[in-house]
């Protein structure tokens, strides 16, 4: 049994030009203590897959079927129960994520009263020394977030994640809003404090260096669904469906020649409104036939592609 | 932070000198105190004396200066109708609205958050919608007509409540009176505060449910949500505070106009207060009563913008920072 099983999970979006499929039949799992990758085009579903382990799809939207199970235990009912406590989640934005009036010290010792037995004198303490394995001075939980940088407060969020010993923590583009110098100290952190506490860690990121450099599995989603998941390594270095194949092809690489043009996958991804028949990426796959055209893949072999499923 | 407390004190002293200014040249400009006070039959001698003892040949600056001075010292010179002294009038009659406009600004200011909050949590309810509906009146009918109609429902067809008046009032020490110590006293205030307050109300209401879908639409609200924080948290003490700065603007600002403008409830209500007073005084060019209504009406608009000034540094310590920062400069 995995720590986390995702299986058969769709989110349908119900708005005046018809029902919408933000997730269509996305399966996967996560074991103790992995690093798992989401990566995709904005809107591909890698934050809506965040957003419905935690059970905070905002309205009209909503989970029509499958099950999220976290220790064999469906989640989907009522992610109250896990919501922070067994499973937290980071945001883009650390200069949005913490609220503006008040301190540090009274969100994070907050949120340790809430889901822990400490209290008081002891949750203090507790802040203190979370303080301190995020690399910030303890002294400073009696500061207003405005007060600090934008790298500093994301490692205050990732200290907030942490309060309450969570199993994962999913973590949504977390350095997107921050300098590119800062991104891999952020990383590194969030790396060494979540390997430190055996947690598994769900990074959704557009940027294949990030999961180059991060993760230890790594998801590929488009338009809503799953297309293909594997050991980073395998990924990178022979990713399957022609789209990871695209996407890696059209990540620059630091000893590229200068000349060379960057591949690029011809076409955008479709919106959810006007998802083609079969395979949704067949009118950019530069090998799409027939098939593709009417029926849709299903995962096999950890990817979704006719063409591509046999080993 | 105490830098930019004296530096706002010191603008709103400014305000107040500019403000008794109009208030004083008002006695110059609306008609002659001399042929006010003599009347028609008197000699150019007495006119000449008169002039000479009420400072009149001074120079304007002089003039001014004294009038400040006195004003200082809660001199207002005496009523033209009347013949009683200014201030003592004010002095009597404050009581009466200060009380009307504290009970009708708390009851806006509790209603309209606790509606604000509700219609902007539940938008689409059924309660919602019938509160959103409803406060349309509250904005659109004249305060006049609400009272009227108000007097129509709850004296002559429900008899619950007096239809006027003050009554059951309460001596407190030599310069407070009260009516809120007896039940009559709270009976005759209750609809006045409702007719006064519920522009207030619905204005406040649709202000915080306002900023509170904005304050709900931020990343810190759905952050705290992932964290596990349970609703009424969320709601109350995340994303309330954070509407805070704009609605305790307004709330100052209304109160303000509470006291100010509390004229034509104290008319409809016959409500011995300040406004009722200051439309006799208007009726009668009662012209040091109408200078001394508009000194003390600054007075109070300036303090509750000052209050507010100060209120935002204790909420935010984001002004905090810019305030200091800006001291040290």
């Amino acid at each position: 049994m995995s720590l986390l099983e995702i299986e058969d999970l769709s989110v349908e979006f119900t708005s005046r030009r018809g029902v919408l499929r933000a997730l269509d039949n996305v399966s996967l799992t996560l074991e103790a203590g992995e690093f798992l990758g989401m990566v995709g085009e904005s809107g591909a579903g890698k934050s809506m897959t965040g957003n419905a382990i935690l059970g905070l799809i905002d309205p009209p939207g909503k989970i029509v079927s499958g099950d999220i199970r976290l220790q064999g235990e469906s989640i989907v009912k009522n992610p109250e129960r896990i919501r922070g406590s067994h499973i937290s989640m980071i945001f883009q934005d650390p200069l949005s994520s913490l609220n503006p009036l008040k301190t540090i010290g009274a969100q994070l010792i907050e949120t340790i009263e809430l889901h822990t037995p400490r209290r008081g004198t002891a949750a203090r303490e507790r802040a203190a020394e979370l303080m301190t394995q995020i690399g910030v001075d303890a002294d400073r939980l009696s500061a207003y977030p405005h007060q600090f940088s934008g790298g500093m407060r994301q490692r205050v969020v990732i200290a907030l994640a942490m309060a309450s010993e969570p199993e994962i923590i999913i973590a949504d583009e977390p350095t997107t809003a921050l300098d590119v110098s800062v991104q891999a100290q952020v990383l590194d952190l969030l790396r060494e404090v979540c390997s430190a506490h055996g947690t598994s860690v769900i990074l959704i990121t557009h940027d294949m260096g990030v999961i180059g450099h991060w993760t230890d599995r790594v998801g590929v989603m488009y338009a809503g669904r799953l297309i293909e998941i594997g050991t980073t390594n395998d990924i990178i270095r022979s990713p399957r469906h022609p789209y990871t194949q695209g996407l890696i092809a059209s990540t620059p690489t630091m000893d590229a020649n200068v000349d060379t043009t960057l591949y690029q996958i011809p076409g955008n991804m479709p919106p959810l409104t006007a998802i083609p028949d079969g395979c949704a990426f067949n009118p950019r796959c530069p090998i799409a036939e027939d098939k593709c055209r009417e029926v849709i893949p299903h995962l096999i072999n950890d990817v979704a592609c006719h063409l591509r499923s046999e080993t | 932070m105490l830098s930019m407390i004296i530096r706002r004190i010191g603008q709103s002293i400014l305000v107040l000198l500019i403000v008794a200014l109009v208030a004083f040249s008002m006695f110059r400009f609306v008609g002659d105190p001399v042929s006010v006070m003599l009347g028609q039959e008197a000699t150019e001698t007495d006119r000449e004396m008169l002039r000479e003892r009420l400072g009149l040949n001074n120079s304007l600056l002089v003039q001014y200066g004294r009038f400040v001075g006195r004003a200082l010292e809660g001199d207002f010179g005496v009523s033209y109708r009347t013949g009683e002294s200014v201030a003592a009038m004010i002095a009597d009659r404050a009581p009466a609205t200060i009380e009307l406009a504290l009970f009708s600004g708390i009851l806006a200011t509790i209603f309209g958050i606790t509606f604000g909050v509700i219609t902007a949590i539940n938008r689409k309810g059924f309660f919602s919608q019938f509160i959103m509906t409803t406060s349309l009146i509250g904005v659109s009918l004249p305060t006049f007509l609400i009272g009227v109609l108000l007097i129509w429902l709850f004296s002559v067809e429900l008899g619950w409540l007096p239809s006027f008046g003050r009554s059951g009032v309460t001596q407190l020490g030599s310069w407070w009176h009260t009516s809120i110590l007896t039940l009559e006293g709270i009976k005759s205030l209750i609809l006045p505060a409702i007719t006064l307050g519920l522009y207030q109300m619905t204005l406040i209401m649709r202000l915080v449910r306002a900023e509170m879908l904005e304050v709900l639409g931020q990343d810190y609200i759905r952050f705290a949500r992932a964290r596990g924080l349970p609703l009424r948290s969320i709601y109350f003490d995340h994303a309330l505070k954070n509407t805070l700065v704009p609605v305790i603007t307004i709330i100052g600002l209304q109160f303000g106009s509470i006291i100010a403008f509390s004229i034509i409830t104290e008319s409809v209500f016959q409500w011995p207060g300040l406004g009722l007073m200051f439309i006799n005084a208007i009726y009668h060019v009662d012209i040091p009563v109408m200078s001394a209504y508009l000194v003390m009406v600054s007075i109070i608009f300036v303090a509750i913008n000052l209050i507010v000034d100060i209120l935002y540094l204790f909420i935010d310590p984001r002004i905090r920072d810019a305030a200091n920062a800006g001291a040290s400069e």
